[in-house]
Order: C-alpha cells, then sequence, then structure tokens
C-alpha cells in the first residue's frame, strides 16, 4: 500500500511543534514554575447547541493539565509520549490503530512499580486531549481505530488506489474503517443514504434487494455509530448531496443515535462540523407506527422505575435524559418522548416483522419516503 | 461491706471454726480471684507484687521484684516473690497475714495498690487449701539478720501461727541474697500451689508486662518455669509523688462504712463524730446535716440505730459540701507515662495526657491516658487495651469496663485512625489509667472500673486530647509518604519527558531537558506541604 500523505500533514506536523516548542519554553522561562498543557474542556457543560447550525458546539472553556498536580503527572507524561509518537507516524506516512501506539509506547518506567501505561483506556484518553490541546484530530494524527459499520450500494469508492463497488458486497458490506477521509466516491446511481441502527435489519433490507430496488445507501451502525461511520456519512452528503434517513428503535436510545448523527456528540463536540449531519431526519420507528401499523401486541414495556414512583431508573431515566438536552427541544421531540412516557412502551425495528418479514422493505419504508413521513 | 465479702460464718461458734474458715475462702474464692489454676497463679503474683510495689513506694526505695516460678508437678507450682522494701520485723508478719477477716484500716483512704485490703493473706490460705504447705518468708531489714519465718494460718484461732523463725546466716545455701542477685534489705515469699501456668492475655507474663509499663522505675524480673528468664527494666529513678491520706467525703461512704465509722469512732457527739472522721465537715456543716437529719447533734455516735445512721448519711447528701481535696492522689506523670510505654512497647511514636484530678460521688480521682503507635508494635487489626486502676492492670472484664465505653465514645476516624464500629485499628495500644482512694469496681472481684459518667467523661476528654496529638502525627507523616512519592514519580516521569519534549519541540537536549524537569519537581517537594 502507498504511504499516507494526508492533506493537513504539515499543519498537523506544525501543530505538534508548536506543543514541543510550548512545554521547552516553559522550561526556559525562569518565571516559570511548572509544566502546562491547556485543553479544551469536554463535559457537557462546556456543551453549546449552535441552533442556525444545528450541531453541538465546544465552548471556550480550558481546563490546563499541570505536570507539578499529583493527579495531572501521570497523564501529563503519556501526553508527551503520545504526541511524539504521532508525530513520528506523521513524518512517516505510516497510521496506526491507538492499540498499536499503545503497545508501542507501553514499557515499565524506571524506578517504579509501574508502567508508561496500564490499559488501552489511558492512551485513548491521551489521544484525545492531544486532539484539543493541538486541534489537530485523530485522523490527522495519522491514528485510526477499529472499524464499526457496514455500507451496501449503488456507490463505487476508491480507497487508496483500488476501486470498490459497494453493489457488490455480498451480505457482508463495506467494513467502514475509521479513517475515511482519503475515499474518493467515483460514481453512484444512489437517491439516498438510509442509516440503520441494527444489523439484523440491515441484513434483512440486504436480504430483500432494498438497496437495488431503491437506489438506497445502506449504512448500519451496529448500535452507537463510530467515528469512521459518522464522518463518512458527512462526507457522502456533502460531497454528492444526498438526503440522510435514520432508522432506529423507537426508544430513547435510538433516538438519541439519531440525535448523535444529527448534532454530534457531547465528548466529540469539537469536531461536530466534520461528524455531524444537521439535515438527517429519522424515518422510524415514531410512536404514531404503533397505531399506524396496529404493533401494540408487538411492544416492549419501558424497563425501571417512572418518575413518582421510585424513579426514574432505566428506560425512563434515558427518556428524561434526552428529553432535556438543549438540541431535543423541538416539539416533535419532546412528543415522541411524551408518548412513549404517556404509553409506557418501547418498539423495535424488528417488531415490524410481526406483518411479514418483506413487509419493512416492501411496504413500510417506501410508504414514508413517498408521503415524505419523516421526523426532523 | 464495702468489699460485699460474706463474713457470716466467721463469727459462728467455735467448733464449727475451723470448716467455717475453708469454708469462707470456697465460697468467696471466685471474688478473690481463685476461682481457677490459670487465675490462681495470676492472683498469687498480683497480690505479692502489689504489696512490694507499694511498700517500696511508701518508704521511697527504687522497686526490685524477682518473681521466680517452678514446676512441681501435677498441676502445682513454687512460687517466689522477692522486693526490696523494707522487710518485716516478725511483729509485722501477723499483720501482712492477718488481713484476710480483720480487715484494714478501711476509714483512712489513701491512693495504693492493695485496695482489696486481702493482700497475701487470701494468697496463703489458697497455698495451705490446695497443697497443705505453710508460706515461708525470709525477711531482712536493713542493717539486721535475715530471718526466716516459716507461718500457716491456724484455721481454728483464724490466725497466722509462725512454726519457724530462725535467723539465716548470709553464708548458708538457704540465704535468699545467695542466691543470684543481694537485697539488703527486703522480703522475700515462698509458698506452693496449685496453678496452672499459661501464656497470652491472661498470664502472669502479661500481667508483669502490664505492670513494667505502668511502673517505670521498678526493676522486676520474671523466671519462667522453663528457666526462660524476662526483664523488664528500670528506666526512671524517679518515683511518682507520694500519695496523702485523706478522710472520707460524706457524700462518697455507703452506709456499712458509715456504720463501721460510727464502731471504730472515739467522738463523744455526732456532730463531733462527723467534723474529726470526714474531711469538708466543719462545725457548721455538721450542725446542718444533723439538722436536715432532724437528729441532736449533742448525742453520743453510739447512740445511733441502724436507721438513724442511714437518715443521717442521707441528710449529708443534701447539704452543700466543698470538694474533697485532691492532693491524695498520685498519678504517675505525662513523663514516667512515655517512658514505660516506650521501653515495653518501643513504639513509633507515643503521647500521653495526665488530667486535672476532679471528683465523683464525693471521691477525688485522676485519670491518665497514654497512645502508642507503630513501630515494633504489631498491626493485628484491633489495638490494644491496656487498663489500670491505681497503677495496678486490669486484666479481667475488658468489655465491662469503663476504659472500653471511653474508647468506644472517641470517634477516632477524626484522629486518622480507622474505625471498625466504634473501635478503633492498627498498630495502637491505648493505656488508660484511674487514679483514685476509692476506685468503683463493677464487682467485688475488682476486675473492671463501673461506668460512671464523671470518670468516662474524664477519660473521653483525655483519650481526645492524646488522639489529637497522634492524628496530628499521623497526618504529618502521611503528607511526607505523600509528597515522597510524589517526588519519586514525578523524578521518573522527568526521564522519560525529556527525550519525547526534545523530539516534539524538535530542539534543545533531552538531558538537559531533563534536568531542568527535575530542578522544577525538586524546587516543588516540600514534606510539610498537604
Amino acid at each position: 500500500m502507498p504511504k499516507k500523505d494526508l492533506a493537513n500533514d504539515e499543519s498537523t506536523l506544525d501543530r505538534l511543534t508548536r506543543l514541543g516548542k510550548k512545554l521547552r519554553n516553559q522550561l526556559e522561562d525562569s518565571e516559570e514554575d511548572n509544566l502546562t498543557i491547556d485543553t479544551q474542556v469536554r463535559s457537557k457543560s462546556n456543551v453549546e447547541f449552535d441552533e442556525e447550525e444545528g450541531r453541538l458546539s465546544l465552548g471556550d472553556s480550558y481546563s490546563t493539565r499541570k505536570f507539578l498536580n499529583i493527579s495531572h503527572a501521570r497523564k501529563f507524561m503519556q501526553t508527551t509520549l503520545v504526541a511524539n509518537k504521532t508525530k513520528e507516524l506523521v513524518k512517516q506516512g505510516r497510521t496506526a490503530s491507538i492499540r498499536e501506539v499503545y503497545y508501542q509506547l507501553k514499557h515499565s518506567v524506571p524506578g517504579l512499580d509501574e508502567n508508561t501505561f496500564e490499559d488501552q483506556d489511558e492512551s485513548n484518553n491521551v489521544v484525545v486531549d492531544i486532539e484539543t490541546a493541538t486541534g489537530a484530530i485523530r485522523e490527522d494524527l495519522h491514528l485510526f481505530a477499529e472499524p464499526k459499520g457496514r455500507l451496501f450500494g449503488p456507490i463505487t469508492i476508491n480507497d487508496s488506489g483500488d476501486s470498490i463497488d459497494c453493489m457488490a458486497m455480498g451480505t457482508s458490506g463495506l467494513a467502514i474503517p475509521s479513517i475515511v477521509d482519503h475515499y474518493e466516491f467515483e460514481e453512484h446511481s444512489a437517491d439516498f443514504i438510509m442509516v440503520v441502527e441494527t444489523s439484523a435489519m440491515v441484513n434483512r433490507l440486504v436480504e430483500e434487494d432494498f438497496h437495488e430496488e431503491h437506489n438506497a445507501i445502506l449504512i448500519g451502525t451496529g448500535g452507537q455509530p463510530a467515528r469512521g461511520a459518522r464522518r463518512l456519512i458527512n462526507i457522502m452528503h456533502n460531497r454528492l448531496d444526498l438526503p440522510v434517513y435514520v432508522f432506529t428503535d423507537g426508544d430513547p436510545w435510538g433516538y438519541y443515535i439519531y440525535s448523535v448523527l444529527k448534532s454530534g456528540s457531547m465528548s466529540l463536540a469539537f469536531q461536530s462540523d466534520r461528524l455531524a449531519t444537521p439535515s438527517a431526519k429519522l424515518i422510524g420507528m415514531t410512536m404514531e407506527d404503533i397505531e399506524a401499523y396496529d404493533l401494540h401486541h408487538v411492544t416492549e414495556d419501558l424497563k425501571g422505575k417512572p418518575k413518582g414512583s421510585g424513579g426514574p431508573t432505566k428506560d425512563f431515566k434515558r427518556i428524561h435524559d434526552v428529553m432535556d438536552y438543549e438540541w431535543m427541544q423541538k416539539d416533535e421531540w419532546q412528543n415522541q418522548l411524551q408518548k412513549m412516557l404517556d404509553m409506557g412502551v418501547r418498539v423495535e425495528q424488528q417488531a415490524l416483522a410481526s406483518q411479514s418479514l418483506q413487509f419493512v422493505a416492501n411496504e413500510y419504508l417506501p410508504q414514508k419516503i413517498e408521503q415524505d413521513q419523516f421526523l426532523d | 461491706m464495702p468489699d460485699g465479702i460474706e463474713d457470716e460464718p466467721v463469727q459462728e461458734e467455735s467448733d464449727h471454726r475451723e470448716i467455717s474458715v475453708a469454708e469462707f475462702f470456697e465460697k468467696n474464692k471466685h471474688l478473690l480471684g481463685f476461682e481457677n489454676p490459670q487465675k490462681s497463679i495470676i492472683t498469687v503474683v498480683k497480690e505479692a507484687v502489689d504489696n512490694s510495689l507499694d511498700a517500696c513506694e511508701e518508704e521511697e526505695i527504687l522497686p526490685e521484684v524477682q518473681v521466680l516460678i517452678d514446676d512441681k508437678g501435677d498441676e502445682k507450682a513454687r512460687v517466689e516473690i522477692r522486693d526490696n522494701a523494707v522487710g518485716l520485723s516478725k511483729e509485722n508478719i501477723p499483720k501482712v497475714f492477718g488481713k484476710l477477716l480483720y480487715g484494714s484500716k478501711f476509714h483512712k483512704l489513701q491512693q495504693s495498690r492493695g485496695q482489696q485490703g486481702i493482700g497475701i493473706s487470701a494468697s496463703a490460705m489458697y497455698a495451705q487449701l490446695t497443697t497443705g504447705e505453710p508460706v515461708t518468708v525470709y525477711s531482712k531489714q536493713e542493717g539486721e539478720p535475715c530471718h526466716k519465718f516459716v507461718v500457716r494460718i491456724d484455721t481454728e484461732k483464724n490466725e497466722p501461727e509462725i512454726m519457724e523463725d530462725e535467723v539465716i546466716d548470709p553464708e548458708s545455701d538457704e540465704f535468699p541474697g545467695d542466691k543470684d542477685y543481694y537485697f539488703d534489705h527486703g522480703t522475700t515469699i515462698e509458698m506452693d500451689i496449685e496453678a496452672k501456668y499459661t501464656r497470652g492475655h491472661h498470664s502472669v507474663r502479661n500481667y508483669l508486662k502490664h505492670t513494667a509499663i505502668m511502673n517505670p522505675y521498678a526493676r522486676v524480673v520474671l523466671r519462667e518455669p522453663d528457666g526462660n528468664k524476662i526483664e523488664y527494666p528500670r528506666v526512671s529513678k524517679e518515683l511518682p509523688d507520694r500519695p496523702k491520706e485523706i478522710k472520707p467525703h460524706p457524700h462518697g461512704v455507703q452506709l456499712g462504712v458509715m456504720l463501721r465509722m460510727i464502731d471504730n469512732s472515739d467522738a463523744r457527739t455526732i456532730s463531733s463524730f462527723l467534723q474529726n472522721e470526714f474531711t469538708r465537715v466543719g462545725r457548721t456543716s455538721a450542725d446542718k446535716i444533723c439538722e436536715e437529719a432532724d437528729i441532736e447533734s449533742g448525742r453520743r455516735p453510739n447512740t445511733l440505730s441502724k436507721d438513724e445512721s442511714e437518715q443521717l448519711l442521707d441528710a449529708a447528701q443534701e447539704v452543700d459540701l466543698q470538694s474533697p481535696p485532691t492532693d491524695c492522689l498520685s498519678p504517675l506523670g505525662e513523663d514516667l507515662m512515655l517512658k514505660g510505654l516506650k521501653k515495653e512497647l518501643n513504639p513509633e511514636y507515643s503521647t500521653a495526657v495526665t488530667r486535672k484530678p476532679t471528683v465523683y460521688q464525693g471521691n477525688p480521682f485522676q485519670v491518665e491516658v497514654g497512645l502508642a503507635w507503630g513501630g515494633d508494635i504489631e498491626d493485628e487489626g484491633s489495638f490494644e487495651e491496656l487498663r489500670y486502676a491505681n497503677k495496678v492492670p486490669l486484666l479481667y472484664k475488658k468489655s465491662a469496663c469503663v476504659t472500653t465505653k471511653a474508647i468506644e465514645n472517641v470517634s477516632w476516624n477524626r484522629y486518622n485512625i480507622s474505625q471498625t464500629g466504634n473501635r478503633p485499628q492498627g498498630p495502637l495500644y491505648i493505656s488508660i489509667h484511674i487514679a483514685s482512694v476509692w476506685v468503683p469496681f463493677t464487682s467485688e472481684g475488682k476486675e473492671a472500673v463501673a461506668n460512671y459518667d464523671p470518670i468516662r467523661k474524664e477519660m473521653k476528654l483525655a483519650l481526645q486530647e492524646a488522639g489529637r496529638k497522634l492524628g496530628k502525627y499521623l497526618k504529618r507523616k502521611e503528607r511526607k509518604e505523600i509528597q515522597e512519592k510524589k517526588r519519586r514519580q514525578l523524578t521518573s516521569y522527568a526521564k522519560e519527558m525529556g527525550p519525547a519534549i526534545a523530539e516534539l519541540a524538535d530542539e534543545g537536549d533531552p538531558d538537559e531537558i531533563e534536568n531542568q524537569i527535575q530542578k522544577m519537581v525538586q524546587n516543588d517537594y516540600n514534606p510539610e506541604q498537604l
């Protein structure tokens, strides 16, 4: 495979070198009595919803990591090691998984009964720190994660010189890698992109040739979508100008998946412009579907305890959490969630199988698209 | 009766006497500490050692006490206790061995170990009843020859009988000074008893260790039946101040004592009886008490009926009286307390608190507390408790004792000491001493101190004061450890970071950068910092 020269390599090297110089300057400066790195705060308190853009963004509160603070020291040391390692990767034109970086850097610290890294979670956290401290994102740093998500549909993608016909992927589909920025879209005949929460539903739609008959690019996220899948949806939508429909379970978890695809997530709010697709719409399941498709007998009771009777816990708690998010305040979402609370039930995608296996591909989805029945 | 001892059988007529004395002992042996052979040997040693220490302190002699135990087989042992006190004259022998049934001068109150008033006589009786052997006493007074007395208690007459009294030649084998030490004056008591020598919490060894902690000015030597010799060294040549005798305070006597005082008094009127026999009762107070009791103050005391005596005592409780003087107390003092803990426990840290004297129910008392932490003390989970009444270790009935309640009343985790339930944990010894002319024991066995509010409160305050000091030490130690650990960590991290920063910055020498970071770490190190 050819070495990866990413478009941002030069600026990425520059950003990393600036971090190094900043630390060195602090050491040279006799007024400075500590080593510090400023990172953006990535908790809910610093997340803002930009109504105009329709996505989450990070506020401007920074937190300072201090080497001489005992609770920061270890992470500080790890940050310098990982930053240096990514600089090496960019220089060499190689990409590495975070796990490989973890193994490359893991060794015992001389004089101490500890390792530089004890588990991969530690290096994961450090990577996000470097992203917000330097402004270079993980992909720019030549780091990738495990592939997650699958794609089927009438589109040919060029990946590092190889042409991939996504219509000829059998029942397996294209495994979506964590870095997709280098993808080139050679040709397509798609009318829309449909993102599906469960893998089982993707299998159903593929078996029914839904993608072929309706010119759909099907993307299965396998639950909460990974960074690669989100980025791919974003660039496909922008470059190919295709509408994005999201098909999830009718429960708070499904609706939150939709909200992440549409507006971004809190922990990656600083990258919403790359990862979110604000024009995405929800095709189902909705609470109205229960009535419209006579699904009463295949709903599931909400788990946990409702508010006022020892709760809210489990499903009930999650409903209240999602209802409280600033970006879920639209009436139609509040209505959906309130209805869910009133009915005390959730409805899965697979519930549609109660009619017939092909029902979802032949009637449910086509009807919705035809009648333009979406939640926005 | 103050001791609750059943003495009725003794007053029976002559032909029952022999049985009665033995019966008396049998009936009361659980109160006297002789309920089983394991406890009996501790009691024999305890009574003798207490007597020896009291006798030495009375004459301001630095005590030397030897306890030698030989196994005689068949659950019998020969116990020999020697001291360097002034020694006994022939005339004093009955005093020492006659206390069992006659009682001491109970109305003179003085802080002493032998509060029981039973002394060695019960041990002698125990020896005689379990082995049939008399007691041998060697005694030498300064400048006098050494006497050997063989004494048995005549159960018929209820009196000690000196069977042999001979002067021992210092050159002879029998002379105690010829053994491995020599006292110019002192007493040696030897007796054969039924006994079971054990080790562990309830043992002679533990009793002597506790004694040594509380009496650091004494040198105590123990030779166990297997020949093993343990020395508890003297670490101070300073004796605590001698306690003064005081008379009882009307708020602190019980009816039985009052009746005996009336019997023994030479006073001609009730008023002068009250003034002469009690402390803090002057003419005015005496008259007030009589008035309150509605009893003519000029009557002779021996004309008082039992009911009238009780009336008089009740009346005295109603009259405001000055608290008793407290100079009758002789605490060990913080200094000696610390010396005792240090020499026997070798702790990493120790602290002691002696409270000011105070009064419960008309009885003056004073509380002292010592804490010893770490060092040679092993962490066996729960703490170890050392309980003392008038410098005498209390080994039994811990859970019934006010000391244990007081310890459980303290929030130890406030002082950086972990707690399970209410009990502190860790390598900790807690020593609590109550000094009083009248220690309120929970029962006649004198093994636990009663849970009286003023006493528990004093103990709690003392424990808190000492706990604060220990807590401060532990906190400082913890801070220091944290700071040292931090420095160690950061020093190692700097070695990793030097090369990383140099490469990342594309400039600078890795070693120089590491040195700059090391300097930062050194400047930051401050063991006193939180």
